[in-house]
């Protein structure tokens, strides 16, 4: 329940005083693409997820930076190190998918609905202010994702 | 979320967000968006349940059909309640703080109450396949040394070379409270993620420690482990108490 209404008031505050300090961005983008039964599809999260062998995401500058998430990673592998401590993390203990669901997506292709599962996935922390900070690692993402052929980017939050 | 959207999108990649906080959301104005009634760090809703998290997928997938934009939707469908969510009382941690001894420091007490824990642990790490520990490079003893060393004010060296040292004193704070609920989880019942954390908190041996960290950390002369004390080291909900 995120709902604004829901929320104790200290945390309804802090939600509602985040609004004004979000940047303009002057972008208005729009990219067609074919039916979903076509595409090819990768997640981006800002969920500060990283495989297990690969360095924690951090404070500062390295908030900024962003991991490579094989899409053949097993679930035993996949660990989050996000810095903010504002949000629940036993739903992404007892099952990775409410937060990073390869698994969805690996049903949806086997069944035709999507066309496949890109080969890399990609992880952002996306704690802290501002969000313009990632604008440099978020475009490499997105040439990235291009030459992988994605046509379709599934994001999620924590 | 909404800004890596826009960035993506306008590098020619389409894109479609999962939106948790739907006034963010609407400020930023992604190309296509969402928004579910889900609480923070559940973007699909319901662990464990395939067939939720399906549906909330494809409807997030199903916003790649519109033919113009920003498209920002509700998600109707919310997420059950925890079915037989017990007060935090119900939980089990392997100290009686209305027994103990005051004088007990409390780094024994944590270290007993982790001994105690490893067991519910090991439960749920067999019945999971997978754990989220591994990610501070140290096992939760070493970690309370290091940690109670330092909210007694008597700093030591960092268990983990090479790492700046405030984010290995954040990753020793995120991996303890990692194993508790990991091993809050193997323990009979079912129960909500807010009362988990009250549990946390409130009852443990734990929680007090970081919180006494917390506390020697605010006053320390390193300006990184200030800031981190400061910014991201106890959750809203801790210091407020309250709803979930």
């Amino acid at each position: 329940m995120v709902r604004l209404v829901d929320l104790p008031a200290w945390e309804r505050e802090h939600m509602l005083e985040k609004i004004p300090a979000l940047p303009k961005f002057g972008l208005n983008p729009w990219v067609a693409g074919g039916p979903l039964s076509k595409r090819r599809i990768a997640i981006v999260t800002s969920a500060g997820l990283h495989t297990r062998g690969d360095r924690p995401f951090g404070l500062g500058v390295a908030r900024n930076d962003y991991r490579v998430i094989p899409g053949s990673i097993a679930a035993a592998d996949l660990v989050m190190s996000q810095v903010s401590v504002n949000f629940d993390r036993t739903g992404f203990q007892q099952d990775l998918n409410v937060v990073f669901p390869i698994d969805r997506l690996r049903e949806l292709a086997a069944e035709g609905i999507i066309g496949s599962v890109a080969d890399h996935h990609y992880s952002f922390m996306g704690a802290g202010s501002p969000v313009t900070r990632m604008e440099a690692s978020a475009r490499e993402v997105g040439r990235l994702l291009k030459q992988d052929n994605v046509d379709a980017v599934l994001l999620t939050p924590v | 979320m909404g800004a890596l959207a826009l960035y993506i999108e306008d590098e020619g990649v389409p894109t479609v967000l999962i939106s948790l906080v739907r006034e963010h959301t609407a400020a930023m104005h992604p190309p296509r968006a969402l928004w579910v009634p889900f609480m923070l760090g559940r973007p699909l809703g319901v662990p464990g349940d395939a067939a939720f998290q399906r549906r909330v997928v494809v409807a997030a997938l199903n916003l790649f059909g519109r033919d113009r934009g920003p498209v920002l939707e509700d998600h109707a469908e919310e997420a059950p309640p925890v079915v037989s969510a017990e007060p935090a009382e119900g939980m089990v941690c392997g100290v009686d703080f209305s027994s103990a001894d005051k004088d007990v420091p409390l780094s024994q007490l944590v270290l007993e109450e982790v001994s105690q824990l490893r067991s519910w642990y090991e439960i749920a790490l067999k019945r999971r396949g997978r754990t989220a520990l591994g990610v501070a490079g140290a096992a939760p003893e070493e970690l309370v040394q290091f940690m109670v060393a330092w909210a007694e004010g008597k700093p030591v060296l960092s268990y983990r070379a090479g790492m700046p040292l405030a984010n290995a004193m954040r990753l020793a704070c995120e991996e303890l409270k990692a194993f508790y609920a990991e091993a809050n989880a193997g323990q009979p019942g079912e129960r909500s993620a807010h009362s988990v954390q009250e549990w946390f908190w409130h009852q443990t041996a734990a929680g007090r420690l970081i919180l006494a960290l917390h506390t020697a950390l605010l006053n320390s002369g390193d300006k990184e482990l200030r800031s981190f004390a400061n910014e991201s080291m106890i959750p809203r909900v801790a210091r407020h108490g309250g709803a979930e």
